[in-house]
């Protein structure tokens, strides 16, 4: 019986170059950063992730799903003025521990409120949508230093936007291969070998299986014991009833990848689900169980990346945030300001990084939202520039276009 | 036309414009191609039939009593009644939704299947995916289904008004856009919450407003405001579902509470006003004021250019020509959205002939085509719907109002494609050598199908791995 690996190898040696072509892209790291970014479709409410409970109007214009400074499910105190929503228990801590920076009323260039456009723009860096047809992560990993073309790998069958492009990535979630001997896969490889499009996607996928496999191995040698975090007892409970435990699988598979040596440097996710226009909940309800689900996650991507973590960093975006008042159905519209985040241990945390507008209703954008005071751009060509080693005058042009008058915000990652 | 052309012209037309051929099709679709699809487009299109198949009132109703069942345990529960707290706990609206779910969906699977007219099959999944509601969202999940069979079959081949203002009014729609409890502040219902001190504050909720311009009518760029969603999400409030729901308070208020589960104006909900949208003026006469602006939404010009580029997008090509967009918008502004119009200047386009195999097959697609190709016969209904699940397009959810996505790029990823393998792998072996992959490849593929595959399914090792390879193939894998 060959194993998918020997395949693999004896696939090279019968001359299948897109095989060696995807190994090649593996290898060679030229650096020992890591990246990974979460993407939460649908307009994370920025207001609930990261109440700002010290600003005198928030209370009134929040209403029932305002989050308190004290009490039943009172929020994480962050500073004077903000918090974090109870269910960021693992971000509470990590902000202690200065691994995570909060950013408060930031945004894309993006300015009307539909979800598809402003996804658009947060994935493909442009200034309006569907202005690039790739990823501002893609150009990126094209820009990188070191004269190797350094791969990342998205988390999910398909590869999203913002890592599309010229650099290949592939793209990995969990296949049940079992039936699948490796003689019809050489076959299939085979015919393959002149549609370039699918020949390149197949060695994709094995060489990333082979990964995947040999990571979950590792994890199989050493159940109980390896795993400590705190939530471990929580996290199993939910993990078999919570649908957000996807979360989770994709979180540990990103640091399957992300924890070789010779692995890929940059990982990606997607997370959805964050349209809340309805019954959005404040300590508890279904923004609080989405927010627990995607707090735990992140957990276990700190554990599953062991020592790896203290060169990770990894961004938590979304495409724009909510209106700063309750509408009629105890939720929130499309509104523009948003809260992101930076954690990891590479991060400059402990802090958060905001120029607040307030929330007093001259204050606010178009008389509705959160006013937007820094371009998320900056915060992204910041850990580029100083995590990755993009080059800036790469990070000008290439990687987000027109965007030398925006400039890298300093001071992100730890020195 | 030459025979060659001919029967590149079948393949095109069994496997673009359809779902996949069956053995035996081609031949049949060969004498005429164009015609062949255009006398799909002839008589009432069939009405779904199947085991479990209800209205979505029907269901509607149950999960309202079920409701106020939980409500009365609850009430009951609170007095220590032991046995109450455990019906409520087991009172659970997945219990009543996910099998009529369940049902729905094996219905569509297995019309898409053995339908014979799998072109109108196609337009109708086309514009259950433009009108998309998506059963992540739990309260539509018994009634997704439904919807499709209501409000999007009987208009598929009707005007773009008519399925408009079907699709708007049907419950499932208002529901997944939040549009049942959207009040005017200004209304009776908004003014009598708004007077008390500590309840629920009335306003509107946009949801349905912005969608219904950004996603099934005008399209991202056309040419609305902020402004225009607030007023039409105003004009539409009350826009609502019969039945008690959670309104009781307002139960005075109301004149009659209409049938539940099914589509009711709310008068008492409707921000009262004129309201002025796009240029022009709406009266102030309840639901009309709504429909008037929906009819005039479905009629302007920048909804035919949205919907035909989408159309063009998912037949034709993921960029499609400039030229067949134009030709089917000129149809649909001629014929005032009168869709089988839209149809033919799509057939009569010779750019929707020329280029074979340019679009890569969806999950469903390439699901529905192997079924199609293998004549297999479907099994017990969930284990026949694990492959939705498996290939990752899981029926009825798009996981967002914007539904699937419709270019290679979205769902060539290099995780979808092994899947895909292994799961035509998995159906070949079951097959095993019950079917001839070297008879079916010419069969289903025509003459799209390559050398290299017909060499490769000749010299496969076994009766299933032949298959797979079929199944497999880059010819097979595209439209």
């Amino acid at each position: 019986m060959v194993t998918r690996r020997q395949f693999l190898e004896s696939s090279l040696f019968a001359g299948a170059t897109s095989v060696m072509a995807s190994r090649l892209a593996f290898a060679n790291a030229p650096t020992d950063s890591r990246f990974v970014f979460v993407l939460l479709r649908g307009a994370l409410d920025g207001l609930a992730a990261v109440p700002p409970v010290g600003d005198p109007d928030y209370a009134a214009l929040r209403g029932q799903i305002a989050l308190t400074k004290a009490g039943d499910g009172a929020a994480l105190p962050l500073d004077s003025t903000f918090s974090l929503h109870p269910s960021l228990k693992f971000l509470h801590a990590s902000y202690a521990a200065q691994e995570l920076a909060v950013l408060h009323a930031v945004a894309s260039p993006y300015r009307e409120r539909s979800h598809f456009d402003g996804q658009n723009v947060l994935e493909c860096g442009g200034l309006r949508p569907h202005e690039v047809q790739s990823g501002w992560i893609n150009r990126a990993l094209g820009a990188m230093p070191g004269g190797v073309r350094e791969s990342g790998v998205a988390l999910g069958a398909n590869v999203p936007l913002a890592m599309r492009g010229p650099v290949e990535v592939a793209s990995w979630s969990p296949t049940r291969l079992t039936a699948l001997d490796d003689q019809t896969l050489a076959r299939i490889t085979d015919l393959y070998a002149r549609d370039p499009l699918l020949s390149r996607r197949l060695a994709e996928a094995l060489e990333s299986d082979a990964i995947a496999t040999e990571a979950q191995e590792a994890v199989d040698a050493q159940p109980e014991a390896a795993m400590t975090g705190a939530n471990l007892v929580e996290r199993d409970a939910k993990e078999k009833r919570n649908t957000n435990a996807r979360y989770t699988e994709a979180a540990r598979a990103a640091a399957g990848f992300l924890k070789r040596d010779d692995g890929p440097r940059v990982a990606m996710f997607d997370t959805s689900g964050w349209d809340t226009h309805a019954n959005e909940g404040a300590a508890q309800g279904q923004l609080a169980l989405r927010l627990r689900g995607l707090d735990l996650a992140l957990e276990s991507l700190k554990d599953s990346l062991g020592p790896v973590w203290r060169h990770t960093v990894v961004m938590i975006a979304t495409e724009f945030g909510r209106t700063a008042a309750i509408n009629g159905t105890r939720g929130t519209d499309h509104g523009t300001g948003a809260a992101a985040f930076l954690l990891g241990g590479a991060v400059a945390g402990g802090r958060v990084i905001a120029d607040w507008p307030g929330l007093a209703r001259a204050s606010l954008h178009e008389n509705r939202d959160l006013r937007p005071t820094r371009d998320l751009r900056a915060v992204v060509k910041g850990v580029l520039r100083d995590h990755l080693d993009v080059p800036a005058s790469a990070l000008d042009a290439g990687v987000f276009p027109e965007s030398a008058a925006v400039r890298p915000l300093d001071g992100l990652i730890r020195a | 036309m030459t025979v060659s052309q001919k029967s590149l012209a079948a393949a095109i037309a069994a496997n673009r414009f359809g779902l996949g051929a069956r053995p035996g099709e081609l031949a049949d679709v060969e004498r005429d191609p164009q015609a062949w699809l255009r006398q799909q487009l002839e008589g009432k299109p069939p009405v779904l039939a199947g085991e479990g198949l209800k209205p979505s009132s029907e269901t509607l109703r149950q999960a309202l009593a079920l409701r106020k069942e939980k409500a009365e345990a609850r009430r009951h529960k609170k007095r220590g009644d032991e046995d109450a707290a455990k019906v409520a706990a087991a009172l659970k609206l997945p219990a009543i939704y996910r099998p009529v779910y369940i049902d729905e969906a094996y219905a569509r699977l297995s019309q898409a299947v053995s339908t014979d007219r799998p072109f109108l099959e196609r337009l109708t999944q086309f514009w259950s995916n433009h009108f998309a509601v998506s059963v992540d969202k739990i309260v539509v999940l018994g009634i997704a289904g439904a919807m499709e069979r209501e409000a999007i079959r009987p208009n598929v081949l009707g005007h773009f008004t008519d399925l408009l203002l079907a699709v708007e009014r049907h419950p499932a729609m208002i529901l997944y856009l939040d549009n049942q409890a959207s009040i005017g502040p200004n209304s009776r219902a908004g003014r009598f919450m708004n007077r008390r001190a500590n309840g629920r504050k009335a306003d509107i909720n946009e949801n349905l407003a912005r969608e219904i311009l950004e996603l099934h009518t005008l399209g991202v760029d056309g040419g609305y405001t902020q402004g225009d969603v607030t007023t039409f999400a105003q004009a539409i409030s009350g826009w609502s579902i019969g039945g008690e729901g959670d309104n009781r308070r307002f139960a005075k208020l109301e004149a009659g509470k209409g049938k539940p589960g099914e589509f009711l104006f709310r008068e008492v909900f409707h921000e009262p006003g004129d309201r002025r949208l796009l240029g022009k003026i709406y009266d102030d006469n309840g639901v009309r004021q709504g429909e008037a602006i929906l009819k005039d939404l479905a009629l302007r010009p920048e909804t035919a250019r949205h919907v035909c580029a989408k159309l063009a997008r998912h037949f034709v090509a993921d960029d499609p020509p400039p030229a067949l967009v134009k030709r089917m918008t000129d149809a649909w502004l001629r014929s005032r959205g009168n869709l089988p119009k839209v149809y033919e200047a799509l057939l009569e386009s010779p750019e929707a002939w020329s280029q074979p195999l340019a679009k890569f097959k969806t999950p469903a697609d390439y699901i529905h085509s192997s079924y199609r190709a293998l004549g297999q016969p479907l099994r017990e209904k969930r284990r026949s719907l694990q492959a939705f699940e498996a290939l990752g397009q899981r029926n009825l959810q798009p996981g967002s109002p914007a539904g699937w996505p419709d270019t290679s790029a979205d769902w060539d990823g290099s995780s979808a494609l092994l899947k895909r393998i292994a799961w035509a792998d998995t159906v070949a072996q079951r097959l095993g050598s019950e079917r001839n992959a070297r008879e079916l490849a010419p069969d289903v593929l025509g003459s799209t199908l390559s050398d290299d595959t017909s060499r490769a399914i000749a010299r496969a090792e076994s009766g299933a791995q032949a298959l797979t390879l079929l199944l497999a193939s880059p010819e097979f894998m595209r439209r």
